[in-house]
């Protein structure tokens, strides 16, 4: 069974959101992750698994080392998306303006 | 046309909450209805050229709208909203899922909330939506900007000369 991961399950948990904005600022490897969290390395590396499928992160090996890098661009997706939703709300409630003002009309 | 009405629309995308106001230039008792019947919801809540098409709609707490975005080819796409709260002409409350035909819900659905105030007979309503995911979004926009999207002129003189002639 194919599970297909959601943007917002991935923003959800407050550790995903930790990942995003520590390696906002550079590539990280995943050891260099784990070591600003608590938790242990399995559930770390469980994170950035789920942040990868999302494909709000990738990796790049760089010499020996694996390091992970934010795609700014699937987060500035995730804004283009809300604002093409925003627009059919937009429009549907310019539709009931209509509606609402001839059923006025006609009372 | 409506300038002087405000339209917020904000995302939580943490808490995968989506809030949307809006204000109508009517009062309560007709905002009401057009959230709360089948006949008049049918006329706004498609995106254009879709339309909408209630089968049925029990609006009581545990009861149903069954019904289905319409495209201009015929396609059909269900979904299901079961009524969890009612408090007359000031909120309520439904579970939101896309369905096949035969009323199979697909899950897990949206929680959603309305509330109602009016002002000086202006309208405002506010929706709150609850663990929306990215998913059902994308599939409402492809939804929506599949056919263009735009309101033609046309449509628009249709619905009007349809509602005169009742």
């Amino acid at each position: 069974m194919e599970i297909r991961r959601d943007i917002f399950q991935a923003i959800a948990d407050p550790t995903r959101r930790a990942i995003i904005a520590l390696i906002a600022l550079q590539a990280m490897t995943p050891n260099a992750i784990a070591e600003h969290f608590d938790t242990t390395r399995q559930a770390v590396s469980k994170h950035l698994r789920i942040l990868s499928e999302c494909e709000l992160i990738t990796q790049k090996q760089q010499g020996r080392e694996i390091y992970y890098q934010l795609e700014v661009n699937k987060m500035k997706e995730i804004d283009k998306w809300l604002d093409q939703y925003r627009k059919i709300w937009e429009t549907q409630f310019n539709q009931l303006d209509k509606v609402l003002s001839t059923i006025k009309k006609h009372k | 046309m409506n300038n002087h009405l405000s339209f917020d629309f904000t995302v939580d995308k943490a808490a995968k909450t989506v809030y949307i106001t809006r204000e109508f230039a009517a009062e309560l008792s007709l905002v009401w209805d057009a959230f709360t019947k089948a006949e008049i919801l049918d006329q706004w809540v498609a995106p254009k050229p879709w339309t909408s098409k209630t089968k049925y709609m029990n609006f009581e707490v545990g009861g149903r709208r069954f019904y289905a975005m319409v495209s201009p080819e015929g396609q059909e796409r269900w979904a299901i909203q079961e009524y969890t709260a009612i408090t007359p002409k000031t909120n309520f409350k439904m579970y939101n899922a896309f369905a096949d035909k035969d009323e199979n819900p697909e899950l897990p659905g949206s929680e959603w909330e309305y509330n109602f105030s009016e002002q000086n007979g202006i309208t405002k309503v506010s929706i709150t939506i609850f663990n929306e995911s990215l998913d059902r979004l994308e599939r409402m926009i492809e939804m929506g900007f599949k056919e263009g999207f735009t309101m033609s002129i046309g449509n628009l003189e249709k619905l009007l000369t349809t509602l005169s002639q009742k």
